[in-house]
C-alpha cells in the first residue's frame, strides 16, 4: 500500500478496516510508512493502522484531543487500540490521557528516541543537545515541516537565528535509501550544518508493536 | 504595512517618521530602522525617547499582532532583528545619558536546551522597557544561575525552555534557591512554548509569561509591588 506524504501530513490515514484486524494502531502520520512496512514484513494481519495528521508534530498541543477523539471513534469497531505516539511534546498529558482511556502507548520522549531505541538515545542524546534530528519522513517532507513553517523560504536570513546553536544534523534513517541520503545532505546544506548519517531501522517501534498483547 | 512608493526618511517630519518607524519595524526593515534612529538622534532626540516612542512602541504593535495570530514567528524575528539594529546604536547612548532603570534581571535557557529565540526576544524587550539584563545564554546548569544571582544585584530571574524534556529543570533551579534561602529575594519568571500557567505554579515560579510583551508587563508589576512594599 503506497501512502502519500502530503496526505499523511495534512489529513492522516483512515483505517483499512480489513476483516482480520483486531487491534488498531493509532499513530502519527509521520510513522505510517514505517508501521505499514512492519505490518508487511511481520505479516501482522491482526493489526490495522490509522494515522492523525503528521503536521501535529508542529502543534503538539493538538495531539491529546485528537487521540482522544479517534479512540472514541474507533472503540466500537476494534477490540483494542494502541497509541503509536511517545510523549511527543505533550509534557506528560498524552500519557495521562492514555491512562484515562485505558490504552497503551509507546514509551519515550519522542520518535527520534524510540526509533533509535530509547535506552541508546537516552545515553547518546546527553552529549548531543546541539543535534537537529530528521527521520525518513522528515527528510522527505523537509520543506513542509522545516523550511515553510519557519519562514525560511521567504526569509533565508533567519537560518542563523533558528539554527545558530546547532552543530550537526543527524539523519536517523529507517530505510536504506540513497535518494534520501542525498536529500538529507541537501537539507543539512540548507541549514548550514554538517550531516551525520545514522541508520536506526525501526528501533523500539518494531519491538513495541511486536509486543502488543491481544486482550480477551 | 509598507508603501509602494519609496519614502525618503530624512524628508519626513518627526510626527511622520515615528509612525513610519513603527511600520518599518513591523516589516522587519533593519536598514531603515537604523537610518531612522540616526535621523532622530541628529534632530536632538534623547536616546530614551527614540527607544520608547519609536522602537518599543513599534514592537508593542508587533507583539499584539503576534498574540492575535496576525503575525507569526518569522515576522516577529525579522521585526526583532530590525529593533536589534536600532538598539545597537542606542544602547551605549542610553548608558551615557542615564536613562531610567526599572530593575535588574538575569536570564538564561536551562540545562540541556539550546533554544534561545524566545529568551533573546524577552531580553531585548526587557532592555527596551528599561531593565538591565544579564543574559547567561543557553544550556545553563543550576550553578550558573545561582552564581550570577549571588554575585550580582538582581531583582528578577528569568528561565526559558523549549522542550518538554528540559522544562522540568526550572524546578531544580527554584528548589536550589529555596535550599539556599534565597528564593524570596527574587521574582522568578518562566517562559517557553511548552509551558503554561499551571506548570509555572507547580514548580514554584512567580509567573509564567506567554510572550515577551507579557514578560515585560509582569516584570513591571512585580517591580511596582516591590517598591510599594519597601515604601510601606
Amino acid at each position: 500500500m503506497l501512502v502519500d506524504d502530503e496526505m499523511l501530513t495534512e489529513q492522516g490515514l483512515d483505517a483499512s478496516g480489513h476483516d482480520s484486524a483486531r487491534v488498531l494502531v493509532l499513530a502519527c502520520g509521520a510513522l505510517a510508512r514505517e508501521i505499514l512496512a512492519l505490518f508487511k514484513i511481520n505479516q501482522w494481519t491482526h493489526l490495522d493502522l490509522t494515522c492523525l495528521p503528521a503536521k501535529y508534530h508542529l502543534y503538539p498541543e493538538k495531539i491529546v484531543d485528537a487521540v482522544e477523539k479517534a479512540v472514541i471513534q474507533y472503540r466500537s469497531i476494534y477490540s483494542q487500540i494502541f497509541i503509536a505516539y511517545a510523549d511527543c511534546g505533550t509534557g506528560g498529558l498524552l500519557e495521562e490521557k492514555c491512562k484515562e482511556l485505558e490504552v497503551e502507548m509507546i514509551a519515550g520522549p519522542h520518535c527520534y528516541s524510540f526509533l533509535e531505541g530509547n535506552e541508546i538515545f537516552a545515553m547518546t542524546s546527553k552529549d548531543e543537545i546541539t543535534a537537529f534530528y530528521l527521520t525518513d519522513f522528515l527528510v522527505r517532507q523537509f520543506d513542509a515541516f522545516i523550511i515553510k513553517p519557519l519562514g525560511l523560504d521567504r526569509h533565508p536570513e533567519l537560518i542563523e537565528m533558528y539554527f545558530g546553536n546547532y552543530t550537526k544534523l543527524v539523519y536517523q534513517a529507517q530505510s536504506k535509501d540513497c535518494a534520501l541520503e542525498i536529500k538529507a545532505l541537501e537539507c543539512a546544506k540548507k541549514l548550514g550544518l554538517p550531516l551525520e548519517y545514522r541508520f536506526t531501522g525501526y528501533g523500539d517501534l518494531q519491538s513495541t508493536l511486536a509486543g502488543i498483547k491481544i486482550s480477551n | 504595512m509598507s508603501d509602494e512608493e519609496d519614502i525618503i526618511l530624512s524628508e519626513l517630519s518627526d510626527d511622520e517618521l515615528v509612525p513610519q518607524m513603527h511600520d518599518d519595524l513591523y516589516d522587519g526593515m533593519k536598514e531603515e530602522i537604523v537610518e531612522a534612529v540616526n535621523i532622530l538622534l541628529e534632530r536632538g532626540w534623547q536616546p530614551y525617547d527614540v527607544l520608547t516612542k519609536a522602537l518599543v512602541e513599534g514592537m508593542r504593535i508587533v507583539g499584539i499582532d503576534f498574540r492575535d495570530g496576525i503575525l507569526f514567528v518569522p515576522e516577529v524575528l525579522l521585526a526583532a532583528n530590525a529593533m536589534k539594529g536600532g538598539m545597537a546604536i542606542l544602547k551605549p547612548l542610553l548608558a551615557e545619558t542615564g536613562a531610567p532603570r526599572l530593575g535588574n534581571m538575569v536570564i538564561g535557557t536551562v540545562k540541556g536546551d539550546i533554544h534561545d529565540i524566545g529568551k533573546n526576544l524577552v531580553t531585548m524587550m526587557m532592555e527596551g522597557a528599561g531593565f538591565e539584563v544579564k543574559d547567561l545564554g543557553i544550556n545553563n546548569p543550576v550553578e550558573n544561575y545561582i552564581d550570577e544571582l549571588e554575585n550580582g544585584d538582581y531583582d528578577i530571574l528569568g528561565m526559558s525552555a523549549l522542550l518538554t524534556t528540559t522544562m522540568p529543570y526550572m524546578k531544580v533551579v527554584i528548589d536550589t534557591m529555596i535550599e539556599k534561602g534565597m528564593r524570596d529575594d527574587y521574582t522568578v519568571l518562566v517562559g517557553g512554548a511548552p509551558l503554561n500557567e499551571e506548570f509555572g505554579k507547580a514548580i514554584g515560579a512567580d509567573a509564567y509569561c506567554r510572550d515577551a510583551a507579557v514578560a515585560v508587563e509582569t516584570a513591571k508589576e512585580f517591580m511596582a509591588k516591590k517598591h510599594n512594599q519597601m515604601s510601606a
